[in-house]
């Protein structure tokens, strides 16, 4: 049997599953165990013949090409006109596909989603049994809707996954909907998800109607072309900028970025797997899967880049003050996902998809672990208030630190791989001018290495106030601490050592050691870039190769080194309190965030509403009021023509007056209470309709 | 023209005017049999409306199932019933709504219920009636029908406001179908003996008011006549529909409607208006149609922004639906008026899905105001707590409505974007705010409504849905979700009927899709040429 030839089970699996829990344990609230039991064999299934269908494709199959499975024909649309002058037959179907892109991809997302399956187990034990196979139904329906995204072989069926996971994170954000703020915040990612949606939408539209198709193996087949630069640059420039839109939304990327913080009212568990490890990457997936676009419009490219370098420092720079510990790794979130998009940005598409896979061990890890610290503070969020942990949960302690090392680029841990791979490129942009626009390459590269630093900084502000120092909470909260039971510790073990070693055992650095080609993940994606091969891969020198790996360790050691001085040296931390006293407006705009929420609520939320009922007192008043005039007015004119008894008139001023002699006798006999006679007559009537009928013929 | 099976849509249409009839001869009293008759009724009605699915051949003749028989022959009035793809997807809509909406109303309703029953049967025969003529004359008494029972429901078992909003639903309505006969009367005679008193000529053919005789003089009209004829019917179908602006009212009739009322006037009434597009406007006058495209996809756009962001003004939970269906069918009329394959379509399958969708929602909020007796967004929150199963249920149906891939909305309105985008890239580019917009009137009513917490002391006894309430609301879940997944069998019944009208246009009307060059790339122009010369010499 040929696991791969069933592709589409990998998604199926997690869905049978969320049907179960959401048609059948939860209605006759069945109970925990067996609610966790079918979400895990649903979870787990997924990850085995995940795993199985990608090590037997690589085994068997030319892993150089994609290979397309067709469940059915799920629209079809017929013959289209398109741009240009031709038609194509608009053919969607249930596709799914396997190739060096969604096999990383699966391979990640399928055992890290089972892992925290597995940490949800003892996270949400608390939860009352019917919001407990609520959790796990949502959760396996997530793992549906994110594996259709991955595995999609076109941009529809890519586009169902999208607005799914989009779903899945609406419920689980609301999960407490009872707290309206939960309720908002769910909201809130849903409406900017969507704004993001309607570029893709737009992406879909022109991409159908430049080439007649949208299936990725065809579309990449046409800008593979020799000529397709010249012939398809506006196209994909276009395209390329309108999908960065859509990508904008579900990554969380500048402007539209407002939503990921927010969305840390969900479940913490939820957090790691949806706004950290998964979801929020799909924006990263889809440049990378429609790299073909970018490579040919270099503008698009290029939009790419400065969307994730800014982001990537301004997210690092809100990160700084936070005091909320998922507040502080949300917007950590939002300034990997920044690295990534810039590693897209460069042309480093598989660089960039490494980082998504190396941030989704050691995020993921952040982010349970922040679960654990929570789970024994009983729900405190606030580091003010904690503090010493790491005598109380050693377990939690150590992973957190191995993948907060991971997340400073410390060598040699995964984070320090990737992201140096990708901060390298950009730099090497900058250096080979890459599509004329070295300078700007510079800039951005310049942005990924300051917030690097920043990045160190945050992260051990965080550990040491969370896991240093004496405890900071009350008597009674620290009689309750304590290290979580083995479901959450387990996962967090085994992704702390993937924290440690994921980096260099799928993404060696071997440029650094002349030993070009032992990165399996650079090899592996390669065939998928189109054009990959036509930049030098030695554009820069050995020796300022090294330079730059230096630079970037030494950065990373300042953070810490800050960090170590200011909150673990001095327990009362007077350094931070001082600079925030000495530049108070500086520490508010970073405190709130740079009031960016409050902006976009004036200018665009308010706006909204007041444009809204301006439009409604307009349709009340004016367009009703029109019609209730034209009914008086005709009333009148209906008036006037029965006292002149004018026969002859105009035939609809005419008709007009007898439809108001017929209802207003109607509405005589109304009030009269004659509506049963009205009925019989009805009935007759049609009655008598069907007997000319039959007499006639 | 095939006549097998004709007696099934003469049943179809008419076995609900027996159960009127019947209806008639049970003593007021006897409420319980009264339900049971119309339930049955209608159950049975659904029924015989199936094999319409399966006995329909696509592949086969234009119109299926006829009858034709002489009724008027002095005039040419003809009584014929046929249906074709399109008008059968309708007619199924029409049984299933019409089942659903007497199954609903069991509780709602505790006066009169004899009469009430009897206008619901009554109003089903009207529908179907409409979607079964062929005749001109034919169609015009059963859009008449129609109208009657509509006004009854509004007027006796409304809401406070019951009289205003029935006799301005009925003016409405009725200002437009004389319009619309003017137009028919114009087409009746140019056909056959012209009106000389207006300069008319006429062709000189056999005076008929079959529909299918004049499709086959559309490329002979005139442009100026057909202006004239296009913009009465236009007139009468807008307001139907209905277009901004031309909707006010609908929400007046929905809000003051009782539930079963809404359902059918926003599930079937109006369609009303865009099957007299499709059936009448398009085929029959090409050449206006093609020329007022350009204008109708910009009111259909204008109808999707506006009564978007009129509904999220809304307080009231039905007027809120009832905005929304403005939008959405400004979503259905841009589809048309894309007029390619894919606009088509998604229009036609948009009826069906705005029907389903929005037939649930209005069942959905009918369900709790049948409880409370409000249906103020404000007097609610927090009942996901006590409600889950109406919940989820009102969940499902809200994603349905703005558009979830794998749920009904989607699939119509992606076709409709892109077959708007194939016509005018804009037209798509203003459209596609309206899913922003949806998603955001519709996901905060409901948080407002479910979310938060439960603190109205009047709410804390809701009671969650009981069986009969469930089995209204689960057939539309299903047809949800298999228009969302498979939508391939209902494309397969409509494919003829679609190809058949662009065809219709494309013979009158040449060249009738703008052409759209937008510059794929300054340098292209100049380079392109070498290469593309290479690509057609390999080929």
């Amino acid at each position: 049997m040929k696991f791969y030839h069933y592709l589409w089970l990998i998604p199926l699996f997690p869905l049978i599953g969320a049907a179960i829990n959401g048609l059948i344990v939860n209605r006759r609230g069945m109970g925990k165990n067996l609610a966790h039991t079918i979400a895990l064999i649903g979870s787990g299934l997924a990850w085995l013949w995940g795993w199985a269908a990608v090590l037997q494709w690589y085994l068997t199959e030319d892993h150089t090409k994609s290979y397309v499975v067709k469940a059915f024909t799920w629209m079809s649309g017929g013959m289209m006109p398109l741009f240009g002058g031709g038609h194509a037959p608009l053919e969607i179907s249930a596709s799914y596909q396997i190739d060096p892109i969604s096999a990383v991809m699966v391979s990640f997302v399928t055992f890290v989603g089972f892992l925290i399956h597995l940490y949800s187990v003892g996270y949400m034990h608390s939860e009352d049994d019917r919001a407990y196979s609520r959790y796990f139904s949502y959760l396996n329906l997530f793992m549906f809707a994110m594996l259709t995204l991955i595995l999609g072989a076109n941009l529809p069926v890519l586009f169902v996954g999208w607005e799914g996971v989009g779903l899945c994170s609406y419920l689980l954000i609301g999960f407490y909907f009872e707290k309206d703020w939960c309720a908002t915040a769910g909201k809130k990612a849903f409406i900017v998800n969507r704004i993001g949606d309607f570029g893709f939408l737009l992406a879909i539209f022109f991409t159908f109607e430049y080439f007649g198709t949208l299936d990725f193996v065809k579309l990449s087949e046409i800008m593979s072309a020799h000529h397709a630069a010249a012939q398809w640059g506006g196209a994909a420039t276009l395209i390329g900028l309108l999908l960065l839109v859509g990508a904008m939304g579900k990554s969380a990327q500048i402007p539209l970025y407002v939503w990921l913080p927010d969305a840390m009212a969900g479940p913490t568990p939820v957090s790691a797997l949806i706004h950290a490890a998964t979801m929020v990457t799909a924006g990263v997936y889809m440049v990378v899967r429609t790299n073909f676009f970018y490579h040919l419009g270099p503008q698009a490219m290029l939009g790419v880049a400065i969307v994730g370098g800014f982001t990537a420092f301004y997210a690092a720079t809100i990160g700084l003050v936070q005091n909320d510990i998922k507040k502080v790794l949300a917007y950590s979130t939002v300034s990997q996902l920044g690295y990534m998009f810039l590693g897209a940005g460069v042309g480093a598409f598989a660089a960039g998809l490494f980082h998504v896979v190396t941030h989704a061990f050691f995020k993921a890890c952040l982010f349970l672990g922040s679960g654990s610290v929570i789970h024994a503070c009983s729900g405190n969020q606030d580091m003010r208030t904690m503090g010493g942990l790491r005598k109380y949960m050693p377990k939690t302690y150590w992973t957190f630190l191995a993948a907060t090392l991971a997340i400073a680029g410390i060598p040699p841990f995964a984070g320090f791989v990737s992201k140096d791979a990708i901060l390298g490129k950009a730099f090497e942009a900058g250096f080979t001018d890459l599509n004329g626009f070295g300078t700007a390459y510079f800039v951005l590269w310049a942005l990924g290495l300051a917030g690097a630093a920043l990045t160190a900084f945050y992260m051990f502000r965080l550990v040491f106030m969370t896991f240093h120092g004496e405890f900071r909470g009350t008597e009674e909260e620290k009689h309750h601490l304590h290290e979580s039971p083995w479901t959450m510790t387990l996962p967090l073990q085994v992704l702390a050592i993937l924290s440690i070693f994921g980096g260099i055992v799928i993404g060696f650095p071997g440029q650094l050691f002349h030993k070009e080609g032992w990165s399996f993940i650079d090899g592996f994606l390669a065939p998928m870039m189109v054009g990959v091969h036509e930049h030098g891969e030695h554009a820069i020198s050995f020796g300022l190769e090294w330079g730059l790996v230096v630079l970037s360790v030494l950065v990373a050691c300042g953070g810490i080194f800050v960090a170590w001085s200011m909150y673990k040296k001095d327990p009362s931390f007077s350094v931070p309190k001082s600079l925030a006293e000495r530049f108070p407006r500086a520490y508010q705009l970073l405190l709130n965030k740079y009031w960016v929420d409050e902006i976009y609520d004036v200018l665009f939320v308010q706006a909204c509403i007041k444009l809204a009922d301006l439009l409604w007192e307009f349709d009340a008043r004016v367009v009703d009021g029109v019609v209730n005039g034209t009914r008086h007015l005709t009333v009148g004119t209906s008036f006037v023509s029965g006292i002149f008894d004018l026969r002859v008139v105009d035939g609809i001023v005419n008709l007009v007056a007898t439809i108001n002699y017929r209802a207003s006798g109607a509405f005589r006999r109304l009030q009269v209470g004659f509506t049963q006679g009205y009925a019989m007559v009805m009935v007759f009537g049609a009655a008598l309709l069907l007997a000319v009928f039959f007499i006639s013929f | 023209m095939e006549t097998q099976y004709a007696y099934l849509l003469n049943i179809i249409c008419y076995l609900p005017l027996a159960g009127a009839v019947m209806l008639l001869f049970i003593n007021k009293e006897n409420v319980k049999a009264i339900k049971t008759l119309a339930t049955t009724v209608a159950a049975i009605d659904f029924i015989v409306s199936l094999p319409l699915w399966f006995l329909y051949k696509p592949e086969g003749a234009e119109f299926q199932f006829v009858t034709k028989v002489d009724w008027i022959p002095s005039i040419g009035v003809q009584y014929f019933f046929g249906v074709d793809g399109f008008s059968v997807l309708l007619i199924l809509l029409t049984t299933l709504l019409g089942l659903i909406s007497i199954y609903s109303s069991f509780t709602a309703i505790t006066n009169r219920e004899k009469e009430y029953y009897v206008f619901l049967l009554l109003l089903q025969v009207g529908m179907l009636g409409v979607f079964c003529s062929l005749d001109f004359v034919l169609f015009y008494v059963f859009w008449e029908v129609m109208l009657v029972p509509m006004y009854f429901l509004i007027g006796v078992w409304g809401g406070p406001q019951k009289l205003y909003a029935a006799i301005k639903f009925f003016l409405y309505t009725l200002v437009g179908s004389v319009l619309m006969l003017v137009g028919i009367l114009a087409l009746y005679f140019y056909n056959s003996t012209g009106l000389e008193a207006i300069g008319l000529h006429g062709l000189g053919n056999a005076a008929t008011f079959a529909v299918p005789s004049l499709y086959a003089i559309a490329p002979q009209i005139p442009a100026s006549l057909q202006f004239w004829i296009f913009l009465a019917f236009f007139v009468g179908f807008a307001i139907k529909v209905p277009m901004f602006p031309f909707h006010t009212w609908l929400p007046d009739a929905h809000v003051q409607a009782p539930t079963a009322g809404s359902v059918i006037l926003a599930g079937v009434l109006l369609k009303m208006g865009t099957y007299g597009f499709i059936r009448f406007s398009l085929p029959l006058l090409p050449d206006a149609t093609v020329k007022a495209a350009g204008w109708i996809g910009v009111m259909a756009i204008i109808a999707i922004i506006y009564g978007a962001l009129v509904a999220m003004a809304q307080k009231d939970m039905k007027k809120l639906v009832a905005y929304s269906s403005v939008s959405h069918m400004g979503f259905v009329m841009l589809g048309m008026f894309a007029l390619n394959q894919a606009g088509l379509r998604g229009s036609i399958l948009q009826m069906l899905n705005h029907g389903v969708s929005t037939g649930a929602l209005f069942l959905l909020v009918g369900i709790v105001y049948e409880r409370r007796h409000n249906r103020m967004i404000a007097e609610y929150g927090g009942i996901a707590k006590i409600m889950p199963v109406y919940a989820t249920f009102f969940l499902i149906i809200t994603l349905s409505s703005i558009g979830l891939p794998t749920l009904n909305g989607f699939v119509g309105e992606f076709f409709i974007l892109i077959g708007a985008f194939a016509h005018k890239w804009w037209w798509a580019l203003f459209a596609a705010s309206g899913i922003v917009l949806g998603a955001a009137y519709m996901l905060w009513m409901y948080q407002r409504v479910f979310f938060g917490e439960l603190n109205n002391p009047k709410n804390k006894e809701l009671k969650d849905l009981n069986l009969r309430e469930q089995w209204t609301i689960i057939p539309l879940i299903i047809m949800a979700f298999w228009i969302g997944l498979y939508p391939k069998p209902f494309f397969r019944i409509m494919e003829p009927t679609v190809n058949r009208l662009i065809h219709r246009i494309e013979v009158a009307v040449p060249d009738f899709q703008p052409e759209q060059q937008i510059a794929v790339s300054s340098a292209a122009q100049h380079e392109e040429e070498p290469g593309h010369a290479e690509a057609e010499a390999e080929e």
